[in-house]
């Protein structure tokens, strides 16, 4: 250990307060904007099984949906790894931020964007869903408030950029530590990927909503927004596997299988991962079949780096589990501490991820799509993706980190656990009825299903148990949600004082401390480089194509 | 420089690595044997003057023009349009275990078209003709449901189809 860390830097008080002001105020945005869409979610799923005529409201819900959307997807998702970013880069580097007025600032353009965008989404002005839909307009201090959001965030990820190349700096040729690498790699991916939605807004969607331009092309704004809807996904997943890889091992009481293999599986993802939105194109009209075929072999690489998280993450949870005793193929498993917050919900999500990956696959799969896309399948996947892997992972962060940007324990670990299982339940009773629902052609996005009066009965009949399990679902996880609320709110009040001690960071080890890594693995500009070649070839001639084929362009329409 | 990789670990990248060769295989041997490939024709049309014959890819999709037709080789073209917040015709009758081929247009937003049981999924592009070629294996009615939100009347937006058995089957222009 002495000769890896030889300076083993002692961060100071005040950039200890800074870093645990900054996540508490990200997470207090993230968690607001949680407790905010969560109840709008269960509203959806009540209303659209139809069951309750008496709240029927195609205004309402479709309001609620663009809502619910945009706090849970962005809101919810970007402050959390804002908070979560902050927090890592101060103790994994022992070091301070270059500009603490610089991540305010960043935070404070994000918060008012956030603010901004909620007026027309929770009055009906912006019930555009939170993919915007063009040629459909919505107000647009929505589409400003948005772009503020995304603004606020390059702050964030500009910090984590510089606060990398600081370290690098003063510790020449050492490895960065792996979360702080991981951090920085889906900031790259964020900036990368958030750029095709900026120009989407600020070239298309902006301008006409202000009535610079009456016509737009629907098919360019489609492409663009492809560019970013798929890879925010890997952005948003990515702090949950970072807390997979440097939280839960040490928390398991064991160590990270391989420090290398995770800078690696880090790499993979942000390369892998931008270019993929294609997918969502399969069943549109304006790219060729080429081109579809081609995403369709990047797509699936993106299977990789979670299949080698998988391993390792599986890998450092059996050597915690055999320290503790378990013996034998399965006997590991057995002597997990699934008492702890963090090791119970790593167990949770890698279930959750390992059905709704395979899920994804379908969706990948460039003809099969056609079983499935836009049916209530898709908001399964994603549901048990986002909602059920990642943010359970979010959830457990927050139990982790509570006592030490608060200085308070959590009222109760019992209430933690019930608390993870419930969304874990929950999402599986939401989303497995939305599958099949896809499967039997149950279309999403339509806010009631009575409309289809003109169908075979037997058709409609089939969607009706599918729909009762699916309210049981959603009564369950807004119980669960509405919990976790609770747990954090009562623990900043009257959580028991937590020791000094009991403050400090400690990350999970690797078996082999990496004394020297590749400088590939330790360092950005070759990735980036990467991702301009592979961007250029996978979607260069997809958006250039616009500029040549002479579409007639499409007048705006109200929602 | 070299990186550690565990042997078990070198082994699980094996396996990875098949995985994805095995998926890729069997999509692109089922789009090449059995042309099992998703709609993609990129053709531009000017949807504000669909019931127009001049304008860019004009006349097609003129009243007198949609509906199911059957040309003197037997093959069956729908051509239809969509806008808020039905399709054009709304009623088609289409032969059973044929291909048949949609050719889809909106006079305003985005649009999508699924019927249930079968491959028929498309978007629908303001802008963009959608083509999709498919079969029909299962007989009787089905709706055929506008799948992408069009606006707050979206799930009132949706026509039949009926498949019929070829002798049956009767080709209908017209919306009416």
């Amino acid at each position: 250990m002495a000769i890896s860390r030889t300076t083993e830097n002692v961060i100071s008080a005040d950039t200890v307060k800074t870093g645990n002001r900054l996540a508490f105020w990200n997470f207090f945005v993230a968690f607001a904007a949680f407790a905010l869409a969560l109840p709008m979610g269960a509203y959806q799923v009540l209303e659209r099984s139809g069951f309750f005529p008496a709240i029927d409201n195609a205004a309402v819900y479709y309001a609620s949906t663009s809502s619910h959307g945009v706090l849970m997807a962005y809101v919810l998702s970007t402050f959390f790894i804002m908070g979560f970013g902050y927090h890592t880069a101060i103790h994994s580097l022992k070091m301070k931020l270059w500009s603490p007025k610089f991540a305010w600032t960043g935070f404070g353009i994000a918060t008012f964007g956030v603010l901004l965008a909620a007026v027309p989404l929770l009055t009906g002005h912006a019930s555009v869903l939170y993919t915007f839909y063009p040629p459909e307009m919505a107000h647009a201090t929505f589409y400003i408030g948005a772009t503020l959001l995304v603004v606020g965030s390059w702050f964030w990820a500009a910090d984590m950029i510089i606060q990398m190349m600081l370290w690098r700096r003063q510790n020449p040729g050492k490895p960065v530590p792996v979360i702080m690498f991981g951090t920085v790699m889906n900031a790259l991916l964020w900036l990368w990927t958030s750029a095709w939605v900026a120009s989407e807004v600020v070239f298309q969607l902006i301008p006409a909503a202000l009535g610079f331009n009456d016509t737009l092309d629907p098919g360019l704004s489609r492409t663009l927004f492809s560019g970013t809807l798929h890879a925010i996904v890997y952005f948003w997943l990515f702090p949950a596997y970072l807390v997979m890889y440097s939280i839960l091992p040490k928390e398991a009481g064991g160590k990270l299988f391989s420090d290398e293999m995770a800078r690696v599986a880090f790499v993979m993802l942000f390369i892998f991962s931008v270019p993929i939105g294609f997918h969502h194109l399969y069943m549109d009209p304006m790219q060729a079949d080429g081109w579809k075929l081609l995403h369709m072999f990047g797509t699936f690489l993106v299977a990789a780096p979670t299949l080698l998280t998988g391993f390792t993450v599986i890998a450092s949870m059996e050597i915690a589990g055999r320290l503790r005793g378990g013996k034998g193929l399965f006997g590991w498993i057995k002597a997990l501490d699934c008492k702890n917050p963090v090791v119970l919900a790593g167990c949770l999500s890698l279930l959750m991820l390992t059905v709704g990956g395979w899920g994804g696959v379908i969706n990948a799969s460039y003809a099969l799509d056609s079983l499935i896309h836009n049916t209530q399948w898709i908001p399964g996947h994603f549901h048990l993706i986002y909602g059920g892997t990642t943010v359970i992972m979010y959830f457990a962060a927050a139990y982790w980190l509570w006592p030490k940007i608060t200085g308070r324990h959590l009222i109760s670990l019992k209430f933690a656990r019930v608390q993870l299982w419930t969304w874990f339940i929950g999402m599986w009773v939401t989303t497995m009825p939305w599958h099949y629902l896809g499967l039997i052609g149950q279309p999403r996005r339509v806010d009631t299903l009575n409309a289809y009066q003109q169908a075979p009965a037997e058709l409609l009949a089939a969607w009706d148990i599918p729909m009762i399990i699916m309210d049981v679902g959603a009564l369950v996880l807004l119980f669960s949600g509405l919990l976790f609320v609770y747990i954090l709110v009562r623990s900043s009040m009257a959580g028991r004082v937590a020791e000094e001690a009991e403050r400090e960071v400690e990350y999970a080890e690797a078996i082999h401390e990496p004394f020297h890594v590749p400088n590939v693995l330790n360092s950005m500009a070759f990735w980036n480089w990467a991702m301009f070649f592979y961007l250029i070839a996978s979607y260069g001639y997809p958006v250039l194509q616009f500029f040549f084929i002479g579409t007639p362009e499409s007048i705006l329409w109200g929602e | 420089m070299s990186i550690h990789i565990d042997p078990l670990e070198k082994r699980w990248i094996g396996v990875i690595a098949g995985i994805l060769i095995f998926t890729w295989a069997i999509i692109v041997y089922y789009a090449a044997a059995d042309n099992v490939r998703p709609p993609s024709n990129v053709e531009v049309i000017d949807s504000s003057k669909l019931h127009l014959a001049s304008g860019v890819g004009g006349g097609e999709f003129m009243e007198k023009n949609l509906g199911v037709k059957e040309d003197a080789q037997g093959n069956v073209t729908v051509t239809m349009v969509a806008a808020r917040y039905g399709f054009y015709p709304l009623h088609i009758q289409v032969p059973f275990n044929k291909p048949v081929k949609f050719r889809i247009a909106s006079f305003d937003v985005l649009h999508g078209m699924l019927v249930p049981f079968s491959n028929m999924n498309v978007m629908v592009v303001p802008g963009y003709i959608s083509e999709i070629t498919t079969t029909f294996t299962r007989l009787g009615k089905s709706p055929l449901i506008c799948h992408e939100y069009c606006g707050q009347g979206h799930a009132y937006m949706y026509g039949m189809i009926d498949v019929v058995p070829e002798d049956k089957f009767k080709p209908k222009t017209g919306v009416k």
